[in-house]
């Protein structure tokens, strides 16, 4: 038996260097030299605010233009379909679906994450521009759900990257996302939802987390 | 089903014909003949669909169970190609010159259970499993959950005991 795992399992990835040691700058180590060129190499910085009323101002006109990252990371990203009908009507809100991280700045985790999808996520959420805010809906996102003791699917979807707004449920029905979005309304006016600034903050944190899961890291460590 | 069988068996080396319905059986076929056996049935008996190839992991008996299972459009009739091979040494021989989606199948085996099919392309290439370090997972001497607990982290489960949480929301003054 021995003999045979030894002929599978490929050869262990060699040690990046330590990415903490120059707290100013990434390394990008996972990539080629030629490849290390072409993506910056800027550490995120957590936003500067201005005055209280101009935030206040501010967090009232983002609160009412959200934009969602149409990527459905699972099953309960169907639940988000229903809410761009009539029925539920989702731009009443302000909100309405974008193909593109550029333009959007909520992303709805909808469901399970496995590490080929993480790798896409963290991709995706690094690409979207602030301000933006992460929902996380459905029960494997929060806390594995049904993949409790899988093999592919990461347990707890904040260690990777920081959540806003959790909506349970398997899967939760689109009044109870509807609601998700309207907490999350109501966070952004408070000047709650600081997700984009947590991760600034604890970007080694955040980091570290996501290359224990992510074998193979292949891309750049921020800025596209 | 039994008529085709005993056809075939005067020049393969078959065994443990089962009829599963009168539109559906499987039968046994030496590893090494397999391939020869499936190119026949594509060719002559018009056995010309893959619908699926799989994999069950014997574990007690040390083997793979692979099961090929074709259909023909004419008859409507299903056959089922069942091979064993060793558990230790999993190579088989490649279809993926008589079906092009064998070769998503062979990969997809290769992936979970660590079967080799030499010379069918892209077999080595990752389909869901990006950089997976462990053993295949499918093999049920694979312990998922212990992989799952040491790699993943686990969020911790706040539970109320009901009668004391009622207790405690109900009498909280006395």
């Amino acid at each position: 038996m021995n003999d045979i795992n030894d002929t599978i399992i490929p050869e262990p990835v060699p040690e990046y260097p330590d990415w903490r040691k120059d707290a100013k700058t990434l390394t990008n180590a996972g990539l080629s030299e030629e490849e290390q060129d072409w993506f910056c190499d800027a550490r995120p910085q957590p936003a500067k605010k201005s005055w209280q009323v101009m935030e206040n101002f501010l967090n009232w006109a983002r609160s009412n233009s959200l934009w969602i990252l149409a990527f459905g990371t699972g099953c309960g990203a169907i639940e988000l379909r229903p809410l761009i009908t009539a029925r539920y009507d989702i731009s009443r809100l302000g909100m309405q679906p974008r193909p593109t991280p550029r333009q959007a700045s909520v992303f709805m985790i909808g469901g399970y994450v496995s590490i080929k999808t993480l790798k896409r996520i963290v991709r995706s959420y690094e690409q979207m521009q602030g301000p933006k805010f992460v929902v996380a809906v459905c029960s494997c996102a929060i806390n594995g759900g049904m993949y409790w003791d899988s093999y592919n699917t990461v347990k707890r979807i904040d260690e990777y990257i920081p959540v806003d707004v959790y909506v349970t449920g398997c899967m939760p029905r689109p009044e109870a996302v509807l609601a998700g979005f309207s907490k999350l309304k109501e966070l952004i006016k408070g000047g709650k939802a600081e997700g984009q600034n947590l991760y600034a903050e604890k970007f080694d944190w955040y980091k570290e987390n996501q290359k224990r899961v992510i074998k193979d890291w292949n891309m750049p460590d921020y800025n596209w | 089903m039994k008529k085709l069988y005993d056809i075939l068996s005067l020049q393969f080396e078959l065994a443990d014909f089962e009829s599963k319905r009168s539109d559906l059986a499987f039968c046994k076929v030496k590893a090494s003949q397999a391939i020869s056996l499936l190119t026949h049935l594509r060719d002559i008996h018009g056995y010309t669909h893959l619908v699926m190839l799989t994999c069950v992991d014997w574990l007690e008996d040390k083997q793979f169970q692979l099961t090929y299972l074709l259909h023909n459009y004419a008859t409507k009739t299903d056959l089922g190609i069942l091979v064993f091979i060793d558990r230790d040494h999993p190579v088989m021989d490649s279809l993926h010159h008589l079906w092009k989606q064998g070769r998503v199948y062979q990969r997809e085996l290769h992936e979970m259970f660590g079967i080799d099919f030499p010379g069918s392309p892209g077999v080595e290439e990752p389909m869901i499993l990006e950089g997976w370090q462990g053993p295949p997972p499918m093999r049920r001497d694979f312990d998922t959950k212990a992989y799952s607990d040491e790699t993943y982290s686990h969020r911790p489960r706040v539970q109320n005991e009901p009668e004391q949480h009622m207790k405690e929301q109900l009498y909280s003054e006395d």
